[in-house]
């Protein structure tokens, strides 16, 4: 069997290598996945800085091009392959992808700052025997509460974030979530609050993000 | 129909839409919001954007927030107009996605943080943290070396033509050469000197200074 043309670096449990892992799942696109030994700071060595400058993880190559940003990555994944896997992950006219585009941004800007910085806190930093910020958390947790009251509202008048169908909006909320639900005792925010906790229990239980789950707990 | 856009032309997010519709000739009328006074978290305009930030866009019948989401659409809305905005082919389209990506999370997240240290929270009365936006200068440092050494092989961060990517780092790079008295970090920089000159002298972006300016 040739070997995919579509590689994806960096190990699984990093949140935003989990973006795209998910999105090429849920696309159909096959890939090879090529580990990045953080411990050892591969990311920060010379081969690797030269396809990510930021030396941060993913990366991602297809045919020709090399690209970093996973939301960037998950765009092109969901413009390339239109038709296979699950569709209308991007929309199928301007204006539904102009919604899905506005719900990315808003998980980029309002939900990805205070959800990362309760992840590390309360999952990795254990993990890594680093000291936790109580102040950090309690002031982020604080803030993710006001943006899953707008969720709140937003999603009990509509299915999933951008409309009816799931897309690139919900499946970028996937891999943070995935860490405040199972392994920290913040799962209250979400299991809480009546329609972001329906909305949660669908998306998780899609089977693309069953599996990515499964290669992080490998 | 105008487009109404709803936000002050003080605050970055609104210019940078601003910025998009007058590449496009698209025309628009500003609606001010005063974010002195909180009208942005008043039920009226919580209404339009629920998370009571700026701007959001009105078109007819159709409503969009998230600056960055806004320019997105108008440019693939009028690409005809102006191919190169969002790139012609799907390849071109993801390095313009990259570098967005990399403005909206590497690059505005220290100059957001710098802006809200150094000019609003002394405006409330507050005190500036000094210590953090020093740190948040330092991180910006390494972030404009990654600029310098991408415009050394190329004239605009996600290629050779200027793209929202390059758009949408106007209103934060215009602060931080003002306002924030940081213009070392582009004026040290040869390669990101000529490119934010360059970019600074589109009409378009001028023609948000002369509104910035209160003579638009």
């Amino acid at each position: 069997m040739a070997t995919p043309p579509v590689k994806v670096y960096g190990p699984p449990l990093s949140t935003a290598v989990s973006r795209v892992l998910v999105c090429l799942l849920e696309k159909d696109v096959p890939f090879q996945l090529v580990p990045v030994n953080m411990a050892k700071m591969e990311h920060k060595k010379p081969d690797y800085v030269k396809m990510q400058p930021f030396g941060q993880v993913p990366a991602f190559q297809d045919d020709d091009i090399t690209l970093f940003e996973s939301r960037a990555i998950c765009r092109y994944l969901a413009e390339k392959y239109p038709n296979k896997g699950t569709a209308g992950l991007f929309g199928t006219n301007p204006l539904v992808k102009a919604s899905i585009d506005q719900w990315l941004e808003a998980e980029s800007q309002s939900f990805n700052p205070p959800s990362s910085v309760l992840t590390f806190q309360l999952f990795f930093a254990p993990l890594m025997k680093l000291k936790q910020d109580e102040a950090l958390i309690k002031q982020n947790e604080a803030k993710l509460e006001k943006v899953l009251d707008v969720y709140e509202n937003r999603l009990g008048s509509s299915r999933y974030l951008a409309g009816d169908e799931f897309t690139l909006a919900d499946l970028s909320h996937l891999p943070n979530t995935q860490f405040l639900v199972e392994k920290t005792d913040k799962a209250e925010l979400f299991t809480s609050r009546k329609n972001v906790g329906r909305w949660w229990s669908e998306i998780s239980t899609r089977p693309a993000w069953k599996k990515v789950v499964e290669m992080q707990n490998a | 129909m105008v487009v109404k856009v709803y936000g002050p032309i003080q605050a970055a997010c609104p210019q940078r839409v601003l910025a998009c519709l007058f590449e496009f000739g698209v025309d628009f009328e500003l609606i001010t919001v005063d974010l002195d006074s909180n009208e942005h978290k008043q039920p009226d305009f919580l209404q339009k954007q629920p998370f009571g930030q700026v701007p959001v866009v009105e078109d007819g019948e159709f409503r969009l927030f998230e600056s960055r989401a806004i320019i997105r659409y108008y440019a693939t809305k009028y690409g005809d107009k102006n191919r190169n905005l969002y790139g012609t082919t799907l390849e071109e389209k993801a390095l313009v996605d990259q570098w967005l990506e990399v403005e909206a999370h590497h690059f505005n997240d220290m100059v957001y943080t710098i802006v809200l240290q150094k000019l609003v929270i002394p405006k409330m009365g507050g005190r500036t943290d000094f210590d953090l936006v020093h740190n948040c200068e330092k991180k910006l440092e390494q972030v404009f070396d990654i600029y310098e050494q991408r415009l050394s092989k190329n004239n605009y961060l996600a290629g050779n033509w200027f793209t929202l990517a390059d758009l949408s780092h106007l209103p934060g790079i215009r602060y931080l050469m003002n306002e924030c008295e940081l213009g070392h970090l582009v004026r040290d920089r040869k390669k990101v000197n000529l490119w934010w000159d360059d970019i600074s002298n589109r009409p378009a972006w001028k023609k948000v200074m002369q509104m910035f300016n209160g003579q638009g």
